[in-house]
């Protein structure tokens, strides 16, 4: 097997440059290695407030000049794109959308999906390039039957195979991620920014969510969403508080429900469940987030669908440990159970299941089961 | 490589960059008493009569700027400053929709901050204001335009507007007309004092000359406020200390573009025509932008349906053709042209334009390598739709 970064023929490379000190040197990394690559600076987000009159400019202006500055200085040709309606459709409207049906969405994984790998990834494909280029962590290996495997990075710490997991084997077949097989800390990659001549070295890392600039999400849902005040219940059912819309909620969450009155048996309260239909949020002990099992929906593999039941580990948070699975196939949904119970588990999530460091598929959490009792 | 983009910038004259270089190593402030200075301000002047000479104008009627920008800037806000301060009364401007963003801003700022009430002329398809029209949108009120201004050559689509008979109605009623000539000199006839405009912008660095140099052809009986306040120079409208080897530079390339645009004309548009054709054929639906005879020899504007025009730009720069979307901004995201909706065009269609425009280094290799390269590309961009 083969890693696709360090092939030997010289593809036509497009790649996606956000500014940020990754995305330059895995543009550089690929320049080096032979390819023939151009950058290009996505613009996703539309800014009314922009200067000149009757123009749409981008949210990003600073961040497409320093991608450009990187483009420059590694001496390749640099374009904007404008897919500001294409993100905002498919990425923010989704993002609101699924926090208003009370799920906590990937905003990251679903724009490498249907923006990075879909939208881009066509149009590069339809413009004579071979492949699209990130600064992701994680590693594409060709099979001898010339199919692709995903496989986490050499480094755990900085590995984003997660926010990957739902590309299938065409999207996988078109992509370089050249930072994969660094095992190296970040200050290791501005370091290699610096000697390339890269402005960016020494820019701040990014925000976690790219279209809400001030990281105030529950702001801005509330901006898209209204007000909503409804009512904080515990698990009997008994009103305990009130809220200001159930969608600013997530499975788990602990702090900032601001109950009055403390639970009887003194311990702290988390959110158990959150049901949009009549806008209620539900709070319990810590013990009631366990979860025993999940379902979860539209399965994406990567590679042939597995036949029967199999055990694996599987991730549930972009940033969260491994846990082992045993998962089946059942009328197109995916059938999860833990192996040891796990907690705070939020629909609206992906589940991605490995097999060692490949990753074999992801899907969507759509419901979870208690490990005590209960289906929520 | 095939270089299409000369109204971006065209390459500086060998003559050019000779009193350039000539002149970087003499030391000497214009405004200077002593001998140094002498020798300076002896440049300047004849590098000013130089170029009143190639213009039609007057020494003194030739204020030097730091290039078209700042000379459009001076016109539109020097001089309706200075009219609405004789007469309070005067607050209207009157633009064309397709200016350059030097004049197309400086008058929305206007707007914004200054009381000014912008009203835009309306256009024909090629880009054109017609003299009716300025003569309605002035009679309406003379007394209150402070001042119009209007292009003498579109950038873009290339259309050349009638300057002369624009200039008359706008002395009918006493209203300064300025006009933007930094696309025209060197291309068509300009001729300050014929024109009858009250002011007039061209840049060095469109004609061969160096960057960061140009100038306001103002009629003598204008006086705007000044945009740059200081020491004094040029006429106490423009302070600075004057660019010595720019200025002699410019004149120098102002002069050949005067002597040779008949040459320029005739070979450049030649070459222009055959580009046209060779588009044309590679791709028959591909629309030409602006007037299809009264229009700069050198300007060639496409409009390709069902394309985008930075999937173009992209495709024909990997095959060493340099050209031109027609505009960009800032952030480098293509937004349709304000050209191409002012003329009515459809914003999804306006954005899959192409401006390739020719200079005095261009070859028929260059026409050539575009009537290769286009087919497939509009073919390719096609593909990739519009997103």
């Amino acid at each position: 097997m083969t890693e696709t970064s360090q092939r030997s023929r010289p593809l036509r490379v497009l790649a996606a440059m956000s500014g940020g000190v990754d995305s330059a040197v895995a543009a550089a990394r690929a320049a080096e290695a032979g390819h023939d690559v151009t950058g290009v600076h996505l613009a996703l987000s539309a800014n009314p407030q922009s200067f000149r009159t009757g123009a749409r400019g981008c949210c990003t202006i600073e961040d497409s000049r320093d991608a450009r500055r990187a483009a420059d200085v590694i001496g390749i040709p640099f374009y904007v794109w404008d897919l500001a309606d294409r993100f905002r459709e498919d990425v923010v409207d989704d993002f609101v959308a699924e926090y208003e049906a009370g799920r906590t969405p990937n905003p990251c994984l679903r724009c490498n999906e249907k923006i990075k790998f879909a939208a881009l990834l066509d149009k590069a494909l339809a413009l004579g390039f071979d492949a699209v280029c990130t600064g992701h962590y994680a590693k594409v290996l060709v099979r001898e039957d010339g199919t692709r495997e995903l496989h986490r990075a050499s480094d755990m710490a900085k590995d984003q195979s997660y926010v990957l997991g739902v590309l299938d084997d065409r999207q996988l077949a078109h992509a370089l991620f050249p930072l994969g097989d660094t095992v190296t800390t970040k200050d290791e990659i501005r370091a290699e920014a610096e000697r390339r001549g890269l402005a960016v070295a020494k820019k701040p890392d990014s925000h976690d969510i790219c279209f809400i600039a001030d990281g105030d999400t529950q702001g801005f849902l509330a901006n898209r969403l209204g007000r909503a005040e409804g009512d904080i219940v515990d698990e009997s059912g008994a009103k305990v508080g009130t809220h200001e819309g159930a969608y600013g909620f997530t499975i788990g969450q602990r702090k900032g429900l601001r109950i009055g009155t403390p639970a009887a048996d003194g311990k702290p309260r988390y959110v158990l469940d959150i049901s949009p239909v009549n806008n209620t949020v539900t709070v319990g002990p810590a013990a009631s987030l366990d979860v025993g099992a999940l379902t979860a929906i539209r399965p994406r593999w990567c590679g042939a669908a597995p036949t029967g039941p199999g055990t694996y580990t599987a991730q549930l948070r972009a940033h969260g440990g491994e846990t082992e699975v045993r998962a089946e196939l059942v009328d197109g949904s995916l059938e999860v159970t833990f192996t040891e119970p796990v907690r705070g588990v939020a629909p609206g999530q992906a589940i991605v299941l490995y097999d060692d460091t490949r990753v074999v598929g992801s899907a969507t959490i759509a419901a979870t089961v208690r490990a005590t009792a209960g289906v929520s | 490589m095939a270089y299409l983009d000369h109204a971006a910038t065209t390459p500086m004259l060998p003559e050019a960059v000779e009193a350039l270089t000539a002149h970087l190593g003499v030391t000497g402030n214009a405004s200077s008493l002593h001998a140094a200075g002498r020798q300076a301000r002896r440049t300047v002047e004849e590098a000013r009569e130089t170029l009143a000479d190639a213009l039609g104008a007057r020494p003194s009627e030739v204020v030097l700027t730091s290039g078209g920008t700042e000379a459009d800037n001076l016109a539109v806000k020097g001089l309706y400053w200075s009219r609405r301060d004789a007469d309070p009364a005067r607050t209207r401007v009157l633009a064309s929709p397709v200016e350059h963003h030097a004049v197309l801003d400086a008058v929305h700022w206007l707007g914004e901050h200054e009381g000014a009430t912008v009203e835009y002329l309306p256009v024909d398809s090629y880009g054109r204001v017609h003299p009716e029209a300025l003569r309605e949108a002035v009679a309406r009120n003379p007394q209150d335009v402070a001042l119009a201004t209007v292009m003498w050559a579109n950038n873009e689509i290339g259309t050349i507007l009638p300057v002369r008979e624009l200039a008359d109605v706008a002395a009918e009623f006493e209203v300064p007309l300025h006009a933007d000539a930094v696309q025209a000199f060197g291309q068509v006839p300009v001729d300050f004092a014929a024109s009858g405009l009250a002011a007039m912008t061209v840049s060095g660095h469109k004609i061969g000359g160096p960057y960061g140099i140009g100038a306001l052809l103002l009629g003598r009986e204008y006086t705007p406020v000044p945009v740059l306040h200081g020491g004094g120079q040029e006429r106490h409208v423009r302070s600075g200390t004057l660019d010595v080897p720019a200025i002699a530079s410019f004149a120098v390339a102002g002069r050949l573009a005067a002597e040779q645009r008949e040459w320029f004309a005739r070979e450049v548009g030649a070459l222009r025509d055959a580009l046209i054709e060779a588009v044309r054929t590679a791709v028959p639906d591909a629309i030409l932008g602006g007037d299809p005879v009264d229009r700069l020899p050198a300007n060639a504007h496409f409009t390709f349906p069902g394309c985008e025009g930075d999937s173009l730009l992209l495709l024909l720069d990997a095959q060493g053709i340099e050209c031109s979307t027609g505009s960009a901004c800032t952030a480098g995201v293509a937004q349709p042209s304000h050209v191409l909706l002012a003329t009515g065009t459809a914003p999804d269609l306006a954005r899959g334009t192409l401006r390739f425009s020719l200079g005095h280094t261009s070859t028929e290799a260059d026409v050539e390598a575009v009537a290769k390269a286009i087919g497939p590309a509009v073919e390719r961009a096609r593909a990739a739709g519009l997103t």
